[in-house]
């Protein structure tokens, strides 16, 4: 037996190898750490030299990231005492809040926009998948490579003939644009991912549903839908992640109406440049979903980046 | 013979009854299914395409929609591929493909070598490496400019502290020679996990047996590695560097968000200088040719690739 033997390690090698993989793993993840800490930092604090590691949280930035301020005289200050913790935090710098900012809308874009077009790109996919997974469809070979080759393009070039198309048919910066052209281009994934899961199920359990006396519908409906619903809500929450993170498309189609949160974020400022415990803040907010959607799904992880080409 | 019964009473039953009875056909249920999805690809993906293919012969400008609109020909092909420009922007392209590909291969390959180690807790570290990968490129770009700020950036600060260097003396975004290493550092930090759970697949592939029947033969680790672990994960290390070639091409948000293409055009990929001829510039036919050509370029090199991929599969 061999001192490095790859079926039989050792312990002392266990050890190395954990070391080593625990410590690219914290060296990883001290950016989104940043992300988090920097959220509750004072904007001195966020901007120290050195970096601060130990300092005293503040909610300054998530009040900056939901409301519009604008500086007040000390006499008005003293006139209209804060209501509320809020209030507090941006009276003792000097200022009132004016009003909300677009934040909160801009979330609740991406979050319409993520949800609607995952839904659809995943009941499309999921009957698209049924089809080519179970019923002779000429072409079926060409039309699936065609599927996935509109993965090839990039977005920019896309953008080009959909921003024409959006604008004579007054789809630009509206939600039902958004929404359609993600679940066309989510629709690729979800179909190949889709029909992968769908591959699995065993035949024999329509067949014995059709001899009992089941429609073909019924079938699908009643015995492949159910075998399938953790393959059906893991392509939707890699359906979902991608309308989420999606930047390219958004920042060309959208500007004011149906602007979601990636475009938007960028462009908190506060004043002479970023606001960054503010930008932090938003994209604790944002990233957070995602960071616990990946952590779920972890086992069907690599399935959903590889379009299901590698399979654990 | 029950049945020939069942068959003789369908053959009887008048199509129209059976189809009521037993519903749809399967054919119709499959033209059904399939159809919202094709015609939602063709009116978003194929009819673009041949509306970008007709423009990208003529001189359209898309903020002046009423100006007469000349068909141009071959023009717009021949001006771009001979603009000396749009090959820089090819070579900043390439440039950030090679190094980020060949980074992210070493490391990933590395990492997943040592998690195929099965040690004590491999599952949460793999989790906890997977999450840069997940989240958004453009907000996690934009944050990394935080980073990399002189002085007071986490990254500079952390590279002074372990080299003695000045933390103010140098800016990763903001300096010529610095810039393209810059997106290449983020572009490893979030895709190395994705090389890595291919590999990691690949690893787990290989069943202990062939290992064993190895050690019989008293092969060393060293010829083990290169002749059983290394050929039998080349074909998920190709699947994964194809992936990868194919994402990095089109790169857009990560790179647009930290250095803007800058400074100069020495960050300037391919995606964002079409971005630039599209919608700042908006020379429409122009851009459209130019996104031709990106289309056939990447199309053409990955069924090369393909091929080669299931060459090495085959083997």
């Amino acid at each position: 037996m061999s001192a490095f033997s790859v079926t039989n390690v050792s312990p002392g090698q266990k050890w190395i190898a954990g070391i080593l993989v625990a410590g690219y793993a914290l060296i990883t993840i001290l950016p989104l750490v940043w992300i988090v800490a920097t959220g509750f930092k004072s904007s001195a604090d966020s901007i120290a030299y050195p970096p601060t590691l130990l300092f005293e949280p503040t909610l300054e930035g998530y009040v900056n990231l939901f409301t519009t301020q604008t500086r007040q005289s000390p006499e008005v200050l003293a006139a209209n005492p804060p209501q509320t913790w809020y209030d507090g935090i941006v009276h003792e710098r000097g200022l009132v809040i004016a009003g909300p900012s677009r934040f909160g809308e801009r979330f609740m874009n991406s979050v319409i926009i993520g949800f609607g077009s995952t839904f659809l790109s995943v009941f499309l996919g999921t009957l698209a998948a049924y089809a080519f997974s179970r019923f002779k469809v000429p072409l079926k070979d060409d039309l699936l490579f065609f599927v996935l080759s509109t993965r090839m393009m990039p977005p920019i070039a896309v953008a080009i003939p959909v921003f024409l198309m959006f604008r004579s048919l007054g789809l630009n910066d509206t939600h039902a644009g958004m929404i359609l052209l993600y679940t066309a281009v989510n629709l690729s994934l979800a179909v190949w991912l889709l029909k992968g899961f769908i591959d699995e199920i065993p035949l024999e359990y329509e067949e014995a549903a059709l001899i009992d006396g089941y429609t073909r519908l019924q079938a699908f409906y009643k015995v492949v839908l159910p075998q399938a619903a953790t393959g059906i809500a893991s392509t939707a929450i890699f359906c979902l992640i991608f309308a989420w993170n999606e930047y390219a498309f958004a920042v060309l189609l959208t500007s004011g109406t149906a602007q979601t949160a990636p475009p938007f974020i960028p462009t908190i400022i506060g004043v002479g440049g970023q606001d960054w415990p503010a930008v932090a803040a938003g994209a604790t907010i944002f990233l957070l979903p995602v960071m616990v959607f990946t952590i779920l799904l972890r086992k069907h992880l690599l399935r959903g980046i590889t379009f299901g080409a590698v399979r654990k | 013979m029950a049945n020939s019964m069942i068959e003789r009473a369908a053959a009887a039953t008048p199509s129209v009854t059976a189809r009521r009875i037993r519903g749809l056909s399967d054919r119709a249920i499959a033209w059904i299914f399939v159809a919202p999805t094709i015609f939602l690809l063709l009116a978003v993906n194929i009819f673009p395409l041949i509306w970008t293919i007709r423009l990208s012969f003529t001189n359209f400008r898309a903020n002046r929609p009423n100006a007469e609109v000349e068909w141009v020909g071959l023009r717009n092909y021949q001006r771009i591929l001979t603009d000396a420009d749009i090959w820089a922007t090819m070579q900043a392209t390439a440039h950030f493909l090679l190094w980020t590909i060949f980074f992210q291969v070493l490391i990933g390959f590395a990492l997943a070598w040592l998690i195929n180690r099965k040690f004590r807790g491999n599952d949460l570290w793999t989790t906890i490496i997977v999450l840069p990968m997940m989240l958004s490129p453009a907000v996690v770009g934009n944050f990394w400019t935080f980073l990399y700020q002189p002085q007071i950036g986490l990254f500079n600060y952390t590279v002074a502290f372990l080299t003695g260097a000045d933390p103010t003396s140098f800016s990763m975004i903001g300096d010529v020679a610095l810039a393209p290493w810059s997106i290449v550092i983020v572009d490893t930090w979030m895709w190395t996990p994705f090389v890595m759970l291919i590999c990691l697949a690949g690893l787990r592939s290989i069943p202990d047996s062939i290992y064993e029947a190895a050690e019989c033969d008293r092969a060393s680790n060293w010829r083990q590695f290169w002749t059983i672990t290394i050929p039998m994960t080349l074909p998920f290390l190709m699947l994964a560097v194809l992936f990868r070639g194919i994402e990095n091409f089109k790169m857009f948000d990560l790179v647009v968000q930290l250095t803007g293409g800058g400074p100069g055009s020495t960050t300037e990929l391919t995606s964002i200088n079409l971005k630039r001829e599209a919608f700042e510039k908006w020379r429409t036919g122009y851009a459209s040719a130019y996104a031709i050509i990106l289309f056939v370029t990447v199309f053409g090199l990955a069924s090369i690739y393909v091929k080669a991929l299931n060459k090495v599969k085959e083997r």
